[in-house]
């Protein structure tokens, strides 16, 4: 992390996510929140280290959007950060700030991940921006994040209106040099009652969406004069309209091209659009994902190409836009017979012990967003469904009330402590309310792991490391009013399978809780693992641990990559793998 | 592409630190107050599975990626990822590769079989490479986990920048416990034929 020094007047090389960070900072923000997901996480934990920025993890993406704007009505500069399928979380309270307003500045940072480099799905955060009619800008590198960021505030209290900041994964985590400048010394707002502006009951509501629209309205005028859209007149035969990292591999492609670079993507700057586009021969709009630029240029009667050359899969690059653009064969593709290395569980991972007992007892498993999806990867195979955030245990009942209760004894939902919090719980309150027998395992590694270990309400830390009250978990599910719930060590298989085999058989709704924590934060020291007499039978081989290789005739254990779980040893039928190896 | 920048893909698997190796180079670049971009793979692909990382500096730098087929050098942690990522690599880039082998999972699981030359019937006849065993030079130099920084050592030789530059960039980046062991490693690299 660059930001050691928040003070510093320098240059520094940042991700886009800590520039955006660094530009809050200088905007003044008072508060930053968010869930984690990748690639917007780093955003937020670059926040915490700024003293004068009160920081935390919110237990999901809707609560966050809450807090923050929550934070701005009483006047403090706020920010709140997600990946694009956590806007679908917040977006309720996002439609409806859009027509209160603010009273200090409130930007939403949405990180959208082309490719799905860690993502379920690539929906383009670009089209909330136009259904909930807020201001969205979009930066191409990490000083734009930083300033962009900083505009974002200011317009935010302009226009009286939440604004969105939109970066994409190769923004996000890309690093280039950052100017930085002093923190603005920005007042906190008085707070006055204005149940008129605030208070979004029908009749209120009704005279705030005319405000919306008026606003829109003269903003969408205003905005063909914004700094932020600038226009690069090179060679007229080809004229680029494109923005974000786009503009970036635009560069690249055709050196010589027109440009015109649109630092807001919402509402777009339609006359600046006329006037470029009778400037060039060729109108061409490069965007990732959607075509929403292209529509609303067409819709205004503006020809263009666009989406019938670039496509909406995927992430753009060079060669893919030289190839669209000017018919430039695409380079070869390296070798595709080489072996795959898909991301795996990690050696020591305690979540292999229950996805291990899973397969073998042949389970459905309803599934959830964590690590733990890459249980459904081979050897493993154990997953049937993963939708979203908290939807195993939905999916459950809902298996449970088209198949009948006998299904549920063979079906379990599985879903990580953190994922459990944040949408989770609602699910299990419904399984209960709605009288299901089905089996819900929380894998409780004690952290938020796949993005990068973030505390959580339930591991007893804040985001500064700092203690905090711990969510107790079996609590929770008691007042949810569960009668049967079990905790296991899911590294002992034995125990986790008989757990598992007596809970699914029950008549009403069971949890256990798995606990154990995340292999990557335990830092026990205890003794490695080793083969002897190995009848290399492969047994092992199917717990899918990295750390276990077979060398010919036998199998040997890794000593660099293991744990000393023992997960292995207790899978092996011949007693072949001893404990003792050197500790670590 | 731009001519005034130079390209470097830097290939390995999740946990062998190539974000460190990165930070360095952009550091390198920054300290001789040349533009810079990285790009970096957080998140789901750090599991253990195939990681790339771009880094591009010089006096004007656009794109955060390198394209196929202009990478200067292509700096591989282990064979079979060398292999996967040789096509970013110019008709006469430099491959530079630890030997060491780690099998994917599913060589592991027994659904694929680890080739026996991973990247050698790729390469062009004009591309240069120097294959070298940085683990063993990496736990000479006291840590297994500086291999990364072995491969830097090599790189080094054929940019150009002071091995004081180099020093000062390391410093800048490692934590200081660790400094003598990488350093010691990065000359290792360096020294390497």
């Amino acid at each position: 992390m660059q930001m050691n020094q928040p003070h510093s007047v320098s240059s520094e090389l940042l991700l886009g996510d800590q520039a955006i960070a660094r530009g809050a900072w200088e905007a003044g923000v008072r508060v930053v929140t968010a869930y984690p997901g990748t690639p917007s996480t780093e955003i937020t934990e670059a926040a915490a280290k700024y003293p004068e920025i009160n920081t935390q993890w919110a237990p999901n993406e809707k609560v966050a959007m809450e807090v923050a704007y929550g934070a701005a009505l009483t006047g403090a500069r706020a920010l709140v950060c997600m990946k694009h399928v956590g806007m679908n979380v917040a977006a309720d309270p996002m439609f409806t700030a859009a027509y209160t307003g603010i009273n200090a500045g409130f930007v939403i940072a949405v990180a959208d991940d082309p490719a799905m480099h860690s993502s379920q799905n690539e929906q383009d955060s670009r089209y909330y921006a136009r259904a909930a009619h807020l201001p969205i800008l979009e930066p191409s590198d990490s000083q734009e994040c930083k300033d962009f960021t900083k505009y974002a505030f200011a317009l935010s209290e302009e226009l009286d209106t939440p604004v969105i900041l939109r970066i994409t994964t190769r923004i996000a985590h890309a690093r280039s040099i950052v100017a930085e400048g002093p923190r603005e010394d920005i007042a906190l707002k008085p707070y006055e009652k204005n149940m008129a502006k605030y208070v979004m009951i029908p009749a209120m509501a009704r005279k705030r969406h005319l405000e919306v629209e008026k606003r829109e309205m003269s903003f969408a005028e205003a905005v063909n004069d914004s700094p932020l859209n600038t226009v690069e007149l090179r060679d007229p035969a080809i004229g680029i309209i494109t923005s974000g990292v786009a503009y970036q591999y635009v560069r690249d492609a055709l050196p010589d091209a027109s440009i015109l670079k649109l630092g807001i993507v919402y509402p777009l700057p339609m006359q600046t659009i006329a006037d470029f586009a009778k400037q060039v021969k060729r109108l061409i709009v490069i965007e990732e994902l959607e075509g929403l630029i292209e529509t609303d240029i067409k819709a205004a009667g503006i020809a263009c190409e666009g989406k019938a050359l670039t496509g909406i899969q995927g992430e753009l690059t060079v060669e893919t836009i030289k190839n669209a653009v000017l018919g430039t064969p695409l380079p070869l593709v390296s070798q595709t017979d080489l072996p795959g290395r898909p991301p795996t569980l990690c050696p020591g991972c305690p979540h292999r012990g229950i996805f291990y007992v899973l397969s073998k007892l042949k389970m459905r498993v309803m599934g959830d967003i964590g690590c733990y999806t890459l249980a459904s990867l081979p050897p493993l195979s154990a997953m049937d469904a993963c939708l979203c955030m908290g939807a195993s245990i939905g999916m459950a009942s809902g298996a449970e009330r088209a198949q009948g209760k006998e299904f549920s004894k063979k079906t379990v939902a599985v879903i990580g402590d953190s994922t459990f919090i944040h949408s989770g719980v609602t699910g299990l309150i419904d399984a209960v309310y709605g009288k299901e027998a089905i089996t819900v395992l929380i894998l409780d590694n004690r952290i938020t792991g796949m993005t990068g270990h973030q505390h959580h309400p339930a591991t007893g830390f804040d985001i500064h490391g700092d203690p905090a009250p711990m969510l107790d978990i079996e609590a929770l599910c008691r007042a949810c009013g569960v009668e049967h719930i079990a905790v296991v060590d899911p590294l002992d298989l034995a125990e986790t399978k008989r757990v598992i085999l007596e809970e699914t058989q029950r008549d009403a709704v069971s949890v256990i809780i798995a606990r154990r924590a995340c292999a990557l934060i335990d830092k026990a020291k205890r003794p490695i693992y080793y083969t002897d007499g190995c009848k290399n039978c492969g047994a092992c081989l199917k717990v899918g641990c990295q750390a276990i290789e077979r060398r010919g005739d036998h199998i040997e254990i890794n000593a660099a990559l293991c744990t000393g779980c023992g997960m292995c040893s207790q899978v092996c039928p011949f007693g072949a793998i001893q404990k003792g190896g050197d500790a670590k | 592409m731009s001519e005034k920048c130079l390209n470097i893909v830097i290939v390995g698997v999740g946990g062998q630190g190539s974000l460190l190796t990165s930070k360095i180079l952009a550091e390198l670049a920054k300290a001789k107050q040349l533009e810079v971009k990285v790009s970096e793979v957080h998140g789901m692909a750090q599991r253990g599975g195939s990681v790339i990382t771009h880094v591009r500096f010089g006096s004007e730098v656009f794109a955060p990626l390198v394209a196929s087929g202009e990478a200067d050098y292509l700096l591989a942690f282990e064979p079979l990822e060398a292999a996967r990522s040789l096509s970013y690599l110019k008709p006469d880039g430099q491959l530079i590769v630890n030997n060491e082998r780690i099998s994917p999972m599913p060589v592991l699981s027994g659904t694929a079989i680890y080739p026996e030359e991973p990247y050698q019937s790729l390469l062009g006849s004009t591309q240069a490479v120097q294959a070298l065993d940085a683990h063993k030079l990496a736990v000479e130099a006291g840590s297994f986990k500086a291999v990364n920084i072995v491969l830097l050592g090599v790189l080094s030789k054929h940019l150009d920048f002071t091995e004081q530059d180099w020093t000062n960039a390391i410093t800048a980046c490692v934590p200081p416990r660790t400094l003598e062991i990488n350093i010691k490693a990065f000359k290792a690299g360096r020294d390497s034929k």
